[in-house]
């Protein structure tokens, strides 16, 4: 049991007429070793839950354990949370702002008060994760291409160690090479590190190809969670919140409608081409 | 001569070290030849790096060729007197809808460019006024920018270029910082003002969805034309295209690994509704 | 938090104060704020209240948006009220400790916060009813004659439209990136000033960065729109006085004399 959060409101303008619930009455636990995945149009609210989990953002009521500690409870430490959970932003290059690529990563670990030796030697593997050697090391972030960037920045959030890694939206603007290379090495964390992963996408396909368990958010509600099969499924109502499922389950659930008698929960291209052929070769 | 004719164009991105010594040259477009017709929708894809957006920058004059040259309606670019009426021809939005608005209200935005053609005022409100109304954004005329959603920005972003009256535009992928609704607006919103208006669209994407639709889709690699042809004929190319790192339509994958399975089913399939027409027939046959 | 902030927010209703010209509004702000310092007399407060209020009405703007902007001054209405309240010396009312309250301080206090409210209340009518541009563009148009002595005055105000288009950007991303450093564990609220002052380097290094790629970004941008600077412009809105306008600034001129006699009317 990594975090769990009990009815967390979040209320914009509490007490005036503007108020607004950016998020309302959330309930979600999310265990050691999970992949999440995290949908929900813009301003759904999702981008609002997951500052929640490193107390970034503090909810109008409600609370939220992290390993059966709750984190609004008198004097708790904000900063070995934020260390233990980390969050890299949309657009994380962004925030890169040190002479050389080595020294932004060490940011975070000096910042958690380590020697020298732990604080390189944390560096290193991380970058190490991330896909850089040494020879970036002493580059400055702003000659890398964009998804090294990014890299760099990912890379200082893991240098923290932390045990739950939340991710906004980490592929966004980039292109499908360096998408599947981030994708592909935070799924390599998952299954090395067995870091607890929550990843914020707008692509269903990605979900549905790395995530264990998908949450949907709509109007700060949680609407959806399940398997990413099984959401899918509802296809219909997540249109109406601006969403859609994967391609090929609109293809498989076209088949069904025709009389076809194929599973309702394939979601990548390889489940269908299987499914498929199995059918016509029968 | 094709509304955009480029001829053994060549860029070069120099880097200079503290003493303007020359220490890096990156060639981002190597010797490309292309011809775009006035009225097409022209996709052009590859990706990061590929010299797509180098492309792009020169057809409004915004980069000039380190060799070759290119033509926007039969206008050297490199030809100062003309650069002008270059952008006026060739109209660009840009990636980030942030940084592309200058005006404090929508319809100021829009009317920018004209002010600065030096427009008459009433053609001026004309002009915005047809703009506006051409992208659908007629009724959020008032508001500020910073309240519109990245998909919104983009639509005053295009109708900003075509109170311009311009006859082609070109769009530096222009969904990449937009969510799926926010896509999917634009890119309706650009094939619209390609049928109706009669306009050239030069589409510059690696979201393969948005291209589907093109009338001829170009891939880059390398800073060169490495496919040509209309979407079908580029999507039949599954290998190639994935070999340029570029992804492929669920759909059509869905049809390429069935077809390389043995299932009869024609080439470059796009949509679901042509996957359908083809495949469920063979689930009667049998 | 700084979003808060109604200076410079435009309010989007159609109003008789709406569409005079900027040039009519920024002459009646500076008249308004010139007819408080003038006043010393209740009568005066009295009229300028009375001139407030009917503008306000006028505006369509809802009181309570309006109110908004005078958060932003409350530290400093606190600070100057406690001044006069405190250090005026004169009749004394109430002593506490060593401070007095006299009854000149108490009267002084009053019309520096009524003096202070006002002040702000009506430059925010300004800028609540008139668009950045419109702002912009008066500005240019009356500072015009400055042109004449090498004063670049049509950039002046493009750079200041401009600055006004991104601040709310500019502050949104502060808050991101604050945000996305303290989730890498920085600081800024503990330690002395020295300490302080090192946290916000992590901060304001990609802030930097980032105006400048935006300005670099929006240059182009504006290039491909065929920007040259203000020569051969035409203007999409350009500025005419109405009817309205003259019969404002007759107002406005009305108003002044009559804070002008107010002054010596015992």
């Amino acid at each position: 049991m990594a975090i769990k959060v009990e009815h967390l409101n979040h209320i914009y303008g509490e007490g005036t007429a503007f108020e607004q619930y950016a998020l309302k009455d959330v309930n979600v636990t999310i265990e050691d070793g999970q992949f999440v995945g995290l949908i929900g149009h813009t301003g759904s609210g999702k981008s609002t839950l997951i500052q929640h989990l490193n107390g970034l953002l503090r909810g109008s009521s409600g609370s939220i354990y992290y390993n059966g500690e709750n984190i609004y409870s008198e004097g708790y430490d904000m900063k070995s949370l934020r260390s233990k959970v980390g969050l890299v932003f949309q657009y994380p290059e962004h925030q890169l702002f040190e002479v050389d690529v080595f020294s932004d990563v060490c940011f975070g670990p000096k910042n958690l008060g380590l020697s020298k030796d732990e604080i390189e030697e944390r560096a290193k593997g991380a970058l190490e994760q991330v896909g850089l050697d040494e020879s970036f090391y002493r580059k400055s972030p702003f000659e890398l291409s964009g998804g090294q960037k990014r890299r760099v920045a990912i890379a200082g959030v893991l240098a923290m160690e932390p045990e739950v890694l939340i991710l906004d939206e980490p592929t966004a603007g980039l292109d499908p090479k360096g998408r599947d290379e981030i994708l592909d090495e935070i799924k390599a964390l998952h299954r090395e590190k067995k870091i607890t992963i929550i990843l914020v996408s707008h692509s269903m396909e990605d979900m549905a190809r790395y995530a264990d368990r998908l949450l949907v958010m709509n109007h700060g509600e949680k609407v959806f969670d399940d398997s990413p099969k099984n959401v899918f499924k509802h296809y219909k109502e997540l249109e109406k919140m601006g969403l859609a499922a994967p391609q090929i389950t609109y293809v498989v659930h076209e088949l069904r409608e025709h009389g076809v008698d194929i599973a309702d929960d394939l979601t990548t291209v390889e489940e269908a081409r299987d499914a498929i052929l199995k059918i016509l070769r029968r | 001569m094709g509304i955009i004719k480029a001829s053994k164009l060549i860029f070069d991105y120099i880097r200079r070290d503290e003493n303007d010594q020359i220490e890096e040259v990156n060639r981002a477009i190597d010797a490309v030849d292309v011809e775009i017709k006035k009225g097409d929708f022209v996709a052009i894809l590859g990706h990061n790096g590929s010299g797509k957006s180098t492309f792009a920058k020169h057809v409004n004059g915004i980069l000039l060729p380190t060799e070759g040259t290119i033509w926007i309606s039969e206008m050297d670019t490199r030809d100062e007197s003309h650069i002008w009426d270059i952008r006026k021809t060739a109209g660009m939005v840009f990636q980030n809808p942030d940084n592309q608005i200058i005006g404090n209200i929508v319809e100021e935005d829009v009317g920018f460019g004209p002010e600065n053609m030096g427009i008459p005022t009433e053609e001026i409100w004309k002009r915005v006024d047809e703009s506006l109304e051409a992208v659908g954004m007629t009724a959020y005329r008032m508001k500020s920018p910073n309240k519109l959603s990245g998909g919104q920005k983009q639509r005053v972003a295009i109708a900003g270029v075509m109170a311009m009256k311009p006859e082609c535009i070109i769009l530096d992928e222009p969904t990449a910082m937009l969510d799926p609704n926010g896509r999917k607006e634009v890119i309706r919103t650009v094939r619209e003002l390609n049928q109706k208006e009669g306009i050239t669209v030069l589409l510059i994407t690696h979201y393969m969805e948005e291209v589907v639709n093109a009338d001829r889709v170009i891939v880059m690699d390398d800073g060169k034309i490495v496919m040509d042809g209309t979407p079908r004929e580029i999507f039949s190319e599954v290998e190639q295209l994935k070999s340029y790192r570029l992804d492929v339509p669920q759909v059509t994958e869905l049809a390429y690994e069935l077809k390389k399975a043995g299932v009869k089913l024609p080439e470059g399939i796009l949509t679901r509704k042509e996957l359908m027409e083809y495949l469920l027939p063979l689930f009667l046959e049998g | 938090m700084l979003r808060e902030i109604t200076l410079g927010q435009y309010y989007p209703v159609d109003s008789v104060i709406h569409r005079l010209d900027p040039r009519t509004k920024l002459f009646g702000t500076l008249i308004f704020i010139v007819s408080l310092f003038i006043t010393t007399t209740v009568w005066g407060y009295l009229l300028a209240t009375a001139a407030l209020i009917w503008v306000i009405k006028l505006t369509k703007v809802p009181f309570s948006f309006m109110v908004k902007g005078l958060k932003a001054i409350l530290f400093l209405l606190l600070i100057s009220v406690s001044f006069n309240l405190f250090l005026t010396s004169g009749e004394v009312l109430v002593q506490i400790w060593i401070f007095k309250i006299t009854r000149e301080g108490l009267r002084m206090a009053g019309f520096m916060a009524v003096r202070l409210i006002y002040l702000v209340l009506g430059s925010t009518i300004m800028t609540l009813t008139t668009t950045p541009n419109e702002l912009t563009d008066g500005l240019e148009k009356s500072m015009g004659f400055l042109n004449k002595v090498g004063v670049p005055v049509h950039e002046i105000s493009m750079m200041m439209s401009i600055a006004l288009r991104f601040i709310p950007i500019l502050v949104e991303e502060t808050d991101k990136i604050m945000k996305a450093q303290m989730a890498r564990g920085a600081d800024f609220e503990t330690g002395n000033l020295i300490q302080k002052v090192k946290a916000m380097v992590p901060l304001l290094v990609p802030l930097f960065i980032s105006a400048f790629r935006r300005a670099t970004d929006l240059a182009m941008a504006m290039e491909a729109r065929c920007y040259r600077g203000g020569d051969g412009r035409t203007k999409m809105k350009p500025l005419q006085y109405a009817f309205r306008d003259r019969a404002a600034y007759g107002l406005q001129l009305f108003y002044l004399a009559g804070m002008i006699g107010l002054r010596f009317y015992r």
